[in-house]
């Protein structure tokens, strides 16, 4: 993986001091809480409900073991012992102390790690494809150009005081695991007719209170023009983007109102007439990142592993976690295994300081050193060798990691909600926990099969619920929680934004009324081998509403 | 100031009760103007202002510790009596005076500071709606 040259170190290095004399002002009282909060939103420094919280940045979601650890260590020492994992590829602390903030960061940089931009009207966190590196399937790995434009976008003087936030997302293989149209940026890595590389560029995603997915503005951009292409859409964006009113001035807003076309010419010509000195990308340089995310040596191995068999015949727990945690590796005989933040009834995206420590171990134990969080808030460990599976899994299972639901109905992303967020409207995780404990892990959810449910507390859509199968949107209304349905989302190369069924249902009917979706898609479906989404394209939204609003599930409204 | 709740003249203000709370600004930590003007974690010590004089008083209070770097972003809350208890009314205020409803281990519920309505209703079942 990336590892930072003196460069990085010393401009990490020198934040962390700079930020340590903007606490200390601030305690001081020379700067008053107006003139702090740009700064200390630039260091992932939010004040949420009950305390600080501090959002660490894992680029593109990579991690290696001493990395994982020291989280886990700043958990236990400045925090509550625990993290949460979002769906940026974040870690979120919910209760540090503004005083110890300067140290934590201090510590961050300690293993290469940081806090800047994971908040402010910038380019945020870029994230990447959770099986970046190790999917069979993939066409490049994705991190050499996040790690590219994070470089870029570091500190950018041109782009740091943009009209919003600006997110970027890479994906590497032919299925979208990076959700890549629901970000201002969405890079698709393809190869041309001559095999080539270079991407796909989609523009103008994004969720939130008006959710679109993103356009297509180039079906192939060269690899060496990725930085002085997205130099030219932010050029456009920074220049054209709405300052009058925030909730207009994200580039989607833009795109919609300029129309496709218009944002298209205006960011070609904006590439065309730029100087593109310094930011075409040379090949030795793309080689000398790429160098930094060469896969670790594995040996070949077999492909069919007894051992696995054999625990498969007698351990259904454990076939159950085969059958929907494995994923396969490029390398005969490896495989990718999901280690699951979503325990049955437990919070999503939370992981104990204990259990990240434990994972870290498994990293360094069985997976060359290294591990990804995904978008949907879970913790791969990417090079397992088949054989060592039955041992890792015994030893996510001792941790609580080990639940087999990935990709099914209680692998459900949720946003904090108002159980931490200062934004949030309704609670979104005892949502989550409730469904998830309906359905659980076992024969009736994989009788569902692959499902998607996404829950937000509140319009900015962290959970983001527009693209979930099934999306929740936790709102208020007249001072009690009451949450609106959304169904036929989706966030992979087939993206689509959900359809809102109607009136929204209460805190207690919600997941009664979820149950009713899902048993209608059970009986709606032409067999187990029609997914959820596949089943609502075909039928489209009547049934459920029939089921919804006419039948004994029945909305409150 | 803090008392029991009691029942209002029809011609009393309409003002409903109010309390003045913050987050500290070393640690971010919710707190609530106490009697003395100064800032408690326990919302129980809170002081409750019942028109409009008072809580205006109150919040120019606060407006100063603010400005003396003790709090950040003071506001009055209302609050409204349950079975003889104070509570706040909001759903935010009452997750914010006790911590999060899915970690009763967290925040000030941990501590027994919460809301005596809340922390009655935690007890029953992990996903209690307040």
């Amino acid at each position: 993986m990336y590892r930072y040259d003196e460069f990085d170190a010393a401009f990490v290095s020198a934040r962390v001091d700079q930020f340590r004399g903007q606490v200390a002002r601030r305690v001081s009282g020379e700067l008053t809480e107006e003139q702090f909060r740009p700064h200390r939103l630039m260091n992932g420094l939010y004040l949420q409900l009950h305390a600080y919280m501090l959002r660490v940045a894992i680029p593109y979601g990579t991690l290696n073991s001493q990395q994982l650890r020291k989280l886990a260590e700043i958990a236990r020492k400045y925090d509550r012992g625990y993290g949460h994992f979002t769906t940026r590829q974040n870690l979120q602390y919910n209760w540090p102390a503004l005083k110890d903030t300067p140290d934590i960061l201090a510590e961050l940089a300690s293993v290469e790690m940081h806090a800047i931009q994971t908040s402010g009207n910038c380019i945020r966190n870029v994230t990447a494809d959770h099986f970046a590196g190790v999917a069979a399937d993939e066409i490049a790995d994705p991190r050499p150009y996040a790690e590219i434009l994070r470089q870029w976008s570091s500190q950018h003087p041109e782009f740091s005081f943009l009209p919003r936030k600006f997110k970027i997302a890479v994906n590497g293989g032919p299925h979208d695991r990076a959700a890549i149209q629901a970000h201002d940026i969405g890079l698709q890595i393809v190869r041309d007719a001559s095999g080539a590389l270079g991407f796909t560029v989609y523009v103008g995603g994004g969720l939130g209170r008006t959710p679109f997915v993103g356009k297509k503005v180039r079906e192939f951009l060269p690899e060496r023009d990725l930085l002085a292409y997205c130099d030219a859409i932010l050029r456009v964006y920074n220049l054209e983007g709405r300052r009058d009113n925030k909730f207009k001035a994200r580039i989607k807003i833009l795109l919609h109102e300029t129309g496709l076309e218009g944002l298209r010419s205006a960011v070609e010509a904006e590439f065309v007439a730029s100087d593109h000195t310094g930011l075409e990308l040379p090949d030795a340089e793309i080689a000398r990142i790429k160098a930094y995310f060469a896969a670790p040596p594995l040996p070949a191995r077999e492909p069919v592993s007894a051992r696995v068999q054999r625990r498969r015949g007698k351990d259904a727990k454990f076939a159950d976690f085969v059958q929907s945690n494995v994923a396969p590796h490029k390398v005969t005989g490896y495989v990718v295994v999901t280690a699951s933040l979503k325990p049955i009834g437990g919070v999503p995206g939370d992981a104990s300081a204990d259990q990240m420590d434990a994972v870290a171990d498994l990293a360094e134990d069985y997976s060359s050193d290294e591990l990804r969080v995904s978008h949907e808030q879970n913790l791969i460990l990417p090079h397992v060798a088949l054989d060592d599976l039955p041992a890792v899994y015994d030893r996510l299972a001792s941790v609580g990691l080990s639940t087999p639901n990935a990709g099914l109905v209680s692998d459900i992303i949720a946003c904090p909600g108002l159980d931490y967020c200062a934004l949030a409207t309704a609670r979104s995780i005892p949502i989550a926990q409730r469904i998830s404990e309906r359905f659980g892990d076992g024969v009736r959810a994989r009788n569902v099969g692959p499902l998607k449910i996404k829950i937000s507390g509140c319009i900015n859509a962290c959970g983001h619920h527009h693209v979930g199968h099934i999306g929740i949107l936790g709102l208020e209304r007249a001072g009690e929680e009451t949450y609106q349905i959304t169904l036929g989302g989706s966030g992979d190369e087939t993206a689509s934004i959900g359809q809102i069924t109607g009136p929204g249902f209460s805190y207690e009917k919600v997941v009664d009324a979820v149950e009713t979706v899902v048993e209608t898609y059970m009986t709606q479906r032409t067999g187990p081998e029609e997914a959820f989404l596949q089943t609502f394209r075909r039928v489209g939204m009547a049934p459920f509403k029939e089921a919804l609003y006419d039948r004994s599930a029945g909305s409150d409204i | 100031m803090r008392g029991r709740p009691k029942q209002r003249d029809q011609n009393e203000s309409k003002l409903m009760d109010a309390m003045i709370t913050a987050n500290r600004l070393s640690d971010g930590i919710v707190v609530f103007q106490d009697a003395d003007g100064g800032w408690s974690e326990d919302f129980h010590r809170g002081a409750v202002f019942s028109d409009e004089g008072a809580k205006g008083a109150a919040l120019a209070r606060a407006e100063q510790s603010e400005a003396d770097c003790e709090v950040v972003g003071p506001y009055a809350i209302e609050i409204e009596s349950r079975n003889g208890h104070f509570v706040p009314k909001a759903l935010r205020e009452a997750i914010r005076a006790s911590g999060p409803t899915i970690r009763r281990d967290l925040g000030k519920q941990a501590h027994g500071q919460a809301p005596s309505i809340v922390q009655h209703a935690s007890v029953e079942i992990s996903h209690v709606s307040l």
